[in-house]
């Protein structure tokens, strides 16, 4: 008589997280990441020196008590302006990395998917290439500076205009990828034979192609937020970013270039931060990556 | 101490961190083109160091008492030295110098120096070593045509072919002018490096000391700075606006010598003293959309300029390239007025009292008002990380007298050109206050002066083309300017100056900051500079040496 | 293939036409202005003035005409010209797309400035690759080995430095901290007047675009290692391999010869795609070690608002853009059989 064996009901995203689980750089990465998020989210609350405040007598400071990552040459609190500047960076990382995603998938999907839009969808990507960044967000930002600060306040507004110019800017990769999978996942014989047992188109996509071109999406993904805070960076150098009492990590790795000499440290904070939220967020994509795809999972 | 011969210490490495573009001042106002371009081609006559007038082409700058200039000061007449030769070995003669004014006077031109020209009417030839310029209204102050770098000889058979609207087309002409200057072209690389060589036809046998010449451009200002100071790679870097610690830093390194002079340039802050307000459409900014809200109040003005410590931005902004001011004229000294100076010192405590006794009664967000306005500043300024931290600071300052300010920041291109359809130029000023740096060239500010008239204030009707960005309209100023135009005497003209300053001052067109001076580096191997705020800082090249 | 390539290729000229008109259209709107650069000394109706003379009074349309009949009929025009010697028609007075900041020919301006992109850009992106492919590799065969971890952080942190940093540290270390006779010692600026004609010159060539191809090869590894190795893994599960090994293969075949074969497919995709910004994209490098190549002339020109050195310039990258895409997309097809593209 054979005993009846029971195991434990298991969903396909339970699966994903037991596989996630393993990868240990991923584990790692996301507790980097979330602790960042965290510290940066929450640190204001307790740490409450203004980052703009400037202390002349404090001017150019090494760590101390009062200060513990020290000072700039304006006086101001580094510690402080590195939690200010890690919410602006991580949100436009992120945000911008959502808009590009989506768009890049949308269009790459599509794209790849449907063979009579292939041609003029792939020229609009051409298109976008084409252009160049800065001219672009020069035009932008004076079209729509005035009102967006009308509708939204100051940050918000450039917040917006920026996150907006560097998703519409850095999705094409992402589509060029996404598409030239498609078109090898189309070919596969499980799609024939999905179509063969009368798959519409929409289901045919969610179902089968999408989950099979995770993996260049994620790895676009990560490399994509690494990407936006460091134009984002670039773009407050040239004046066409946030205002300037307006902290991102960006600016302060920026402002302290010249100073590389002098105080080393206040090269590195933000470096460090920025290259460790990175190197999260990759270990994170890699880790997910593995997860979903089915052919290593349970390896 | 023996002078070298001509070409015995060999090679001279200069930077300049913006690329020079065109060798042909005429054809370009950016001092970059100015100074390299000076190398090669001078003009009749040119400031020293001290801003004196010095003859350089010419044995005698002719004024009215040695009969240079006529009694109704209508004239002026130059005689050019004898025995002066182009570097390619032909004579060079007063024909020379009437085709360089006819040059620059074409209408279909584009010239870049025109206004040095203004009011002349007539250059000619009087003989092959004469020229005489004559005017259409008295010019007390003759000295425009032909002075000072914007104004050198070009060769009339160079660049005959390159009149009026062919002028842009003579690449040659432009990328490699034959002058009389101490060296000459070898290799032009537009935005990129100058190659030059010693111009044997130069009028001192024994000068330049250099053989040859690598002028290169690029990059920015800390590492122009770096390679003078602290690599040895250059011998002369100019134009070093970066962090005064940096710079210090820098020097600690013994390879090489700071320095800085001061030439007429003020970094200030631009009144509004009309309505920036969104909501007035085609009027804002305009005289016909009234006035400032609260800007054109004087103790408003008075409390925002004593609560700016203008020593601590100069220490921590410029440093030995830098002075605090308080006028808008900060040399020659004769025109120095004394009567400001109440800002100098930072008093928080006197301009809240001034505020106070002047009806703004702070609210509980802690921002001043009075009759429902509210003292809140939109304060622009171009991208420049000096001119961000000086924006953090005086906001700062300012929260501290219960005005509360917004920051903005805008890319040079946009914020110093005359695009009509951009909201962010200066011209439009449609911010309540924006800081710049402006200067006058030469020793001479009544054209200066002039920016502030009535008429010069940019409006739509005349497509934002003027000066007056403070909007400043006074009757009595305009007729200061004109009696100015007319009066020749030095003292009289310095008073009348000195009057002008303070009006503006007192009236609040502008809130003086900082007397900015230029900081350049040389190597401690490398003799005979004498930096030149007034003129072109490689205006006397012909006597640097190796020492 | 070879009609969808032909007919990719007959689709290209109105597609860069109308890229032409749009890069046009957006500059024109785009805020800039010649005489910005100007200094103060110079009076508003004497900017105005040097405006008018530059065209700028022209109705749009007119300047677009005129830019297009320079860019596609004069200059080519000057290229036969110049390349076979022969004459036609009246040379001397055709006017040519002009820089307004340097009033001489934008092309001759490129034409100056590819030699050291090509060396400087040209070499980071060769090294680039040929460091990433074999860590790349490495990395995926030995998944979450020492190697693959040190592999994936060193290339993390090449990826996510932006090269301001890392430029302007290197020049700290090896020009000013090193003394200057020291053989470890690097020049800080590129000298474009340097040619190569023996070898010590060609040392000192070396030692000068050491520093800048480390900074950008260093990034471009960064990204190609990650492509690589991800591609590396998608394939090294596949039943093929199994297969392979099962048919007792030696491992070394197996990998180099199938793997690697079927995982360069997408990356060299990739790379042919990259290629188009070698030559504009590394504008802060070229910034930092003073190369003045291409990056720093697009980004001269936009501060400048030189339109039509902006114009031809980035019309040129968007020719490339578009014919590398062309070659990628041909040699996808070409590479793997399982793509149909008619």
């Amino acid at each position: 008589m054979t005993e009846e064996i029971t195991t434990k009901q298991s969903s396909q995203w339970r699966d994903v997280w037991l596989q996630f689980k393993t990868h240990r750089g991923a584990v790692i990465g996301m507790i980097v990441f979330f602790a960042i998020g965290f510290l940066v989210a929450f640190g204001p609350l307790f740490w409450t020196l203004d980052p703009n405040f400037i202390d002349i007598r404090a001017r150019n400071q090494g760590p101390s008590l009062l200060h513990p990552m020290g000072t700039d040459q304006l006086g101001r609190d580094t510690f402080s302006n590195l939690l200010a500047g890690g919410r602006v960076s991580l949100l436009v990382g992120v945000t911008a990395m959502a808009l590009s995603v989506l768009f890049g998938t949308l269009i790459g999907v599509i794209s790849g998917f449907f063979r009579r839009l292939d041609g003029p969808l792939m020229r609009l990507t051409d298109l976008f290439l084409a252009l160049p960044l800065l001219p672009l967000l020069l035009v932008m930002i004076m079209l729509f500076r005035d009102t967006l600060r009308g509708l939204f306040g100051p940050e918000t507004g450039i917040f917006i205009l920026i996150v907006t110019a560097i998703g519409l800017t850095s999705w094409m990769p992402i589509a060029r990828i996404v598409r030239g999978d498609v078109l090898a996942v189309k070919e596969r014989e499980f799609v024939l034979a999905a179509r063969s047992l009368g798959t519409h188109n929409t289901q045919m996509i969610t179902r089968h192609i999408l989950p099979n071109v995770m993996s260049p999406i994620m790895v676009s993904a990560t490399l994509s937020v690494a990407a936006a805070i460091i134009t984002e960076s670039a773009l407050s150098f040239l004046g066409l970013g946030f205002p300037s009492d307006f902290p991102t990590w960006g600016r302060l790795l920026y402002d302290s270039t010249n100073f590389m000499k002098l105080s080393p440290e206040r090269v590195i904070y933000p470096g460090l931060a920025i290259s460790l939220t990175v190197l999260s967020v990759n270990y994170i994509g890699d880790g997910l990556r593995d997860a979903l795809d089915p052919r290593i999972r349970g390896r | 101490m023996a002078m070298a011969d001509r070409g015995s210490d060999g090679h001279l490495n200069i930077i300049y961190w913006q690329a020079p573009s065109i060798l042909n001042p005429y054809l370009s106002g950016g001092t970059k083109d100015l100074e390299s371009s000076s190398m090669i081609i001078e003009p009749l006559a040119r400031y020293d160091e001290g801003g004196n007038l010095v003859p350089w082409l010419v044995d005698t700058i002719p004024t009215v008492d040695n009969g240079g200039v006529s009694s109704d000061l209508k004239s002026i007449t130059w005689k050019l030295s004898a025995g002066l030769k182009w570097s390619d070995g032909s004579d060079v003669t007063a024909h020379d110098v009437v085709f360089t004014a006819n040059y620059c006077m074409d209408p279909a031109g584009g010239c870049a120096q025109l206004n040095k020209l203004a009011d002349v009417e007539n250059v000619e030839a009087v003989d092959d070593l004469t020229v005489k310029v004559t005017f259409g209204v008295p010019k007390p102050f003759p000295y425009g045509p032909f002075v000072g770098s914007e104004q050198p000889i070009i060769q009339k058979a160079q660049f005959a072919d390159c009149m009026g609207a062919k002028a842009p087309e003579c690449t040659e002409q432009n990328f490699g002018p034959i002058g009389t200057g101490p060296f000459r072209v070898t290799e032009f690389k537009a935005n990129d490096v100058i190659s030059m060589e010693a111009n044997p036809m130069y009028r001192d046998p024994a000068k330049p000391s250099f053989a040859t010449v690598t002028f290169k451009g690029g990059g920015d200002a800390a590492a122009a700075a770096r390679t003078v100071l602290e690599t040895g790679e250059f011998d002369y870097a100019w134009n070093l606006q970066i962090d005064p610690a940096i710079l210090s830093d820098m020097e600690a390194a013994g390879k090489g010598t700071v320095t800085s002079s001061f030439g007429t340039a003020v970094e200030r802050l631009m009144v509004n003293l009309s309505n920036p307000d969104p909501a007035l459409g085609d009027k804002r900014s305009t005289l016909a959309g009234g006035p400032h809200p609260f800007l054109t109040d004087a103790a408003v003005r008075r409390a925002l300029s004593l609560a700016i410590d203008r020593g601590i931005l100069t220490e921590v902004g410029y440093g030995a390239a830098g002075k605090p001011t308080c006028n808008v004229v900060p040399g020659p000294a004769i025109y120095v007025s004394t009567a400001n100076d109440e800002c100098l010192v930072q008093d928080i405590a006197k301009a809240n009292n001034v505020l106070e006794a002047a009806g703004w009664k702070r609210g509980s967000d802690g921002v001043r008002s009075k009759d429902g306005v509210r003292l809140s500043i939109l304060y622009q300024t171009s991208t420049n990380a000096v001119r961000q931290d000086t924006q953090a600071f005086i906001k700062q300052w300012w929260s501290e007298i219960g005005v509360e300010t917004e920051l903005k920041n805008i890319s040079a291109s946009v914020f110093f050109g005359g695009d009509q359809s951009s909201p962010d130029t200066y011209q439009k000023h449609f911010s309540d206050i924006e800081m710049y740096t402006n200067i006058f060239s030469g020793t001479d500010p009544e054209a200066y002066m002039g920016s502030w008239v009535c008429s010069e204030m940019p409006t739509p009707e005349n497509n934002w083309l003027g000066n007056n960005m403070p909007r400043y309209c006074n009757a009595e100023y305009d007729a200061l300017v004109a009696e100015l135009a007319g009066t020749a005497n030095i003292d009289d003209r310095a008073r009348i100056v000195i009057t002008l300053n303070d009006m503006l001052m007192q009236e609040g067109a502008m809130i003086p900051l900082i007397h900015r001076g230029r900081v350049s580096a040389f190597a401690n191997s490398l003799g005979g500079v004498r930096q030149n705020t007034w003129d072109s800082e490689l205006w006397n090249v012909a006597d640097w040496h190796r020492k | 293939m070879l009609k969808y390539t032909i007919r990719r290729l007959i689709f290209t000229i109105p597609v860069l036409l109308f890229i032409s008109l749009v890069i046009f259209l957006l500059l024109d709107l785009s805020p800039g202005d010649p005489t910005a650069q100007l200094p103060m000394t110079v009076p508003p109706e004497i900017r105005e003035h040097i405006r008018q003379a530059l065209g700028l009074g022209e109705p749009m349309y007119w300047r677009y005409l005129m830019w297009c009949n320079q860019f596609f009929i004069i200059e080519p025009l000057n290229i036969i010209e110049q390349a076979w010697g022969i004459s036609i028609g009246d040379g001397a007075n055709r006017t040519r797309v002009m820089s307004w900041s340097t009033r001489s020919p934008v092309v001759d301006l490129i034409i100056e400035r590819t030699p050291q992109t090509l060396w400087v850009v040209g070499m980071s992106y060769i090294v680039g690759i040929i460091i990433a492919i074999p860590i790349g590799v490495i990395s995926a065969y030995k998944q979450y080995s020492w190697f693959d971890q040190t592999g994936t952080f060193i290339s993390m942190v090449g990826f996510s430095v932006p090269t301001f940093f890392t430029g302007v540290l290197l020049i700290v270390i090896f020009s000013t901290l090193v003394p200057t006779d020291s053989i470890f010692w690097l020049p800080s600026i590129y000298d474009t007047t340097h040619k190569v004609t023996d070898w010590d010159s060609f040392i000192f060539q070396i030692r000068q675009i050491i520093m800048p191809v480390f900074v950008l090869g260093l990034y471009n590894a960064s990204q190609i290692s990650r492509f690589m190795r991800a591609s590396m893994l998608d394939n090294l599960s596949l039943d093929y391999v199994r297969t392979a090994r099962a048919k007792g293969m030696r491992e070394r075949v197996v990998l180099l010869v199938h793997v690697l074969r079927n995982s360069l497919i997408p990356v060299v995709t990739v790379l042919a795609l990259n290629i188009p910004h070698v030559f504009g994209g590394a504008i802060i490098t070229e910034q930092v070690f003073k190369v003045n190549g291409l990056g720093a002339l697009l980004i001269l020109g936009i501060e400048g608002a030189d339109i039509p050195l902006v114009q031809t310039l980035t019309f040129i990258f968007a020719i490339l853009i578009v014919f590398f895409n062309l070659i990628a997309d041909v040699l996808y097809g070409i590479l793997d059989p399982r793509i149909r593209y008619d």
